[in-house]
């Protein structure tokens, strides 16, 4: 067994890591402290991006720098979201854009003056909670039907499902289809010259929402990753027979990743709605939701970091390069095929941590805060063959 | 604990260069984490797991045919038969896989009747996989922890507060399951990914997965296949330490060394039918099975 332990160390420190895997050795290898004091300016350097409006960064003259960013950071979110459902429990839902619809016309409905309520004149702080809770609730009543099907069936489902969404929106005469809402309400809050904070030109202050909003849903989903519900999820993923014959209620914790997944997309929705000021029926179709797939795909599925940089690549690099709209789906798809056939784990590989006290217990078991990724096993197996 | 020889190698580099006193404690207290509830004195003898006159229909084939016997307390009960007798059926009917199509199965003396597969888990019923069916991309350890969570009742809220009693789950869960991986005698690869394990530590780990959520009664489906003699032995030994620390243990086990070695009783099938059941002398012995096992002289013939 020592042998065996040497050996991996050989292989750990050979030459021949791939670079991805040396950044994360060297990462995992700091401490706690030292990796916040690390973390703390790369997201104060995010923060600072709108402001950073120059040469290689900026977007202009062709699209607003600050919305450009709003848009990706939106994307992020959304992404953020997706991954619940698609990366950590394995659930393809093509009908994503339905939870973002219901968070934009639940923000229209509660704030516009086109509104059929008597009285829309809700402050945004009431909003927030409202439309997360009445898409989570949309998250149940989609997920208990659709979630006893399994792989390609429930994708088919939830791509009908999306579609459903959009088709009430079209019809049911409340929505007011093509018309839309008017005058969608944003966060409350004035400069001192009495000017409101949030307008739908200014695309710097709702980034910067965005990006908290991120945050903290990055470090709950790390909290949910880390405990009984993420191991759930990925025991679904991997096998979910045996998942629920190890004691998991599988059916239970799918509809759980369904709705946390539904109450962020909300989230966003309203996000965009209140940034945009207007909602109707022309952004919920199948094409958004598939570009929300295409980014948790590219970026890496169930990697949270994984898929903010494939919504910053979907988002960011067509606004920057300016492509025609027509085109960026042409080109998003031979990304997408190219990505596949190279490097079908997405930009970042899965990665998940699922012992809350994992570093620790990895730290008396190997000597190091990390499990034994697969990618240096591989190369330890590598080199078994060949000796 | 008194005999520490065949637990010793898979214990973690830690435990290398204990002296003899101190090895001992320290397999006291792996084996007080691996069974913290068990019963010190197993009552041997009253039924734990009971199949009543259990038929299973799948069309018009008949899977099982009114298979009744029982699991007593703290034995281990190996269950033969040639391929297509309906051994892992038998076992798929005792987890929740299928619901047979009248009698019923019994455990405690409760009915499992239209429990879900989780719950019958929770019951007290875990079962391993004739070919291996692991968490892959986790670790050993985390699928070990995925056992322990059948028996951990932190919520979704609980878990995104990291509320009191979640810190708990995580310390004890973490705990027991790397003393169930020394138990198995996998700990030295604890932070590897299930699919880079050697074949035979990925036997074990379904078993110490499936120790982990706290069963009354393990089920094996023949967890020596593919197993070299040596290793075979090496099972054997586990087994009955399972055993002895209050588990009621049912192999399904082709190998016959095995299962005469390890069983208090047998029970065999043929054609989905129950025929013959005893001690492992009485079964080798009983015309039925022999025939079953060597086929008869056709007496018609010319």
């Amino acid at each position: 067994m020592s042998a065996e332990v040497t050996t991996r160390t050989q292989a750990s420190e050979g030459t021949r890591q791939p670079f991805g895997q040396r950044v994360r050795d060297w990462w995992n290898s700091r401490s706690r402290l030292e990796q916040w004091l690390m973390i703390i300016p790369v997201v104060v350097l995010v923060y600072l991006l709108p402001v950073m409006n120059f040469f290689p960064l900026s977007t202009e003259p062709w699209t607003d720098y600050e919305l450009a960013l709003f848009n990706a950071a939106r994307l992020g979110l959304i992404a953020l979201g997706l991954n619940v459902v698609l990366g950590q429990a394995g659930l393809l839902d093509l009908g994503y854009v339905g939870f973002f619809a219901v968070g934009a016309y639940v923000a229209a409905i509660m704030t516009s003056r086109d509104s059929f309520l008597t009285d829309p004149r809700y402050s945004w702080v009431v909003v927030v909670p409202v439309a997360i809770a009445i898409t989570m609730v949309s998250g149940v009543v989609i997920g208990t039907p659709t979630l006893r099907l399994r792989g390609d069936y429930l994708a088919i489902v939830t791509l009908g499902f999306g579609e459903m969404v959009r088709l009430l929106a079209d019809n049911l005469e409340p929505l007011r289809g093509n018309r839309g809402f008017q005058d969608v309400g944003g966060p409350p809050g004035t400069y001192a010259n009495g000017s409101p904070i949030f307008t739908q030109g200014d695309g710097k202050p709702w980034y910067w929402l965005t990006v908290t909003f991120i945050i903290v849903i990055l470090l709950l989903i790390g909290n949910l990753e880390r405990s009984r519900v993420g191991r759930a999820w990925v025991a679904i993923r991997e096998d979910e027979d045996v998942a629920e014959i190890m004691g998991v209620p599988t059916f239970r914790f799918k509809v759980w990743a369904f709705v946390i997944g539904a109450g962020i997309g909300g989230l966003s929705g309203v996000l965009y709605a209140g940034q945009v000021g207007f909602v109707n029926n022309q952004r919920f179709d199948v094409v958004t939701s598939i570009l929300f797939v295409a980014a948790v795909v590219l970026g890496g599925s169930g990697n949270k970091l994984g898929v903010l940089l494939g919504a910053l690549v979907i988002s960011y690099l067509p606004d920057r390069f300016q492509l025609a709209p027509e085109y960026r789906f042409l080109i998003f798809g031979i990304a997408l095929i190219v990505l596949m056939i190279f490097r079908p784990q997405g930009l970042l590989g899965a990665r998940q941590r699922l012992l809350a006290r994992g570093r620790q217990a990895y730290q008396r078991l190997v000597g190091k805060p990390e499990p034994v990724a697969t990618e240096s096993a591989l190369i330890d197996s590598g080199k078994g063959t060949n000796a | 604990m008194s005999d520490p020889t065949p637990v010793e190698k898979g214990l973690a580099a830690e435990v290398q260069g204990m002296s003899e006193s101190e090895l001992a404690q320290h397999l006291e207290e792996v084996a007080e984490a691996v069974a913290p509830d068990r019963e010190i004195q197993v009552d041997v003898g009253d039924t734990l797991l009971e199949l009543d006159d259990v038929t299973l229909r799948f069309g018009g084939l008949v899977a099982l045919d009114s298979v009744s016997f029982g699991i007593r307390r703290g034995e281990i009960l190996g269950m033969i038969g040639p391929n297509g007798a309906g051994k892992t059926t038998c076992f798929n009917v005792m987890t929740g896989v299928y619901r047979p199509s009248s009698g019923e199965v019994r455990l405690e003396g409760r009915r499992l009747g239209r429990l879900k597969r989780y719950q019958i888990t929770r019951r007290g019923i875990a079962r391993t996989f004739q070919n291996i069916r692991l968490f892959e991309e986790m670790t050993a350890l985390e699928n070990v922890v995925v056992g322990t969570d059948a028996r951990h009742k932190t919520s979704v809220v609980g878990a995104l507060a990291r509320l009191p009693r979640h810190w708990q789950e995580e310390r004890a869960g973490v705990e027991r399951a790397m003393a169930l991986l020394e138990f198995v005698g996998i700990a030295d690869r604890a932070a590897d990914r299930a699919k880079n394990l050697p074949y035979g530590y990925q036997r074990r780990l379904e078993i110490a997965r499936a120790l982990a959520t706290e069963p009354k009664l393990l089920c094996l489906d023949e967890p020596a296949a593919g197993f070299n003699p040596a290793e075979k032995d090496e099972l054997m030994e586990l087994i009955r330490r399972i055993r002895d620390d209050g588990y009621t243990v049912l192999l399904i086990e082709h190998d016959m060394r095995v299962v005469m070695g390890v069983t208090d009783r047998i029970v065999v099938l043929e054609f989905g039918k129950k025929i013959a059941e005893g001690t492992p002398a009485q079964v080798r012995d009983d015309p039925a099975v022999i025939a079953a096992y060597l086929g008869v002289p056709d007496d018609g013939a010319a």
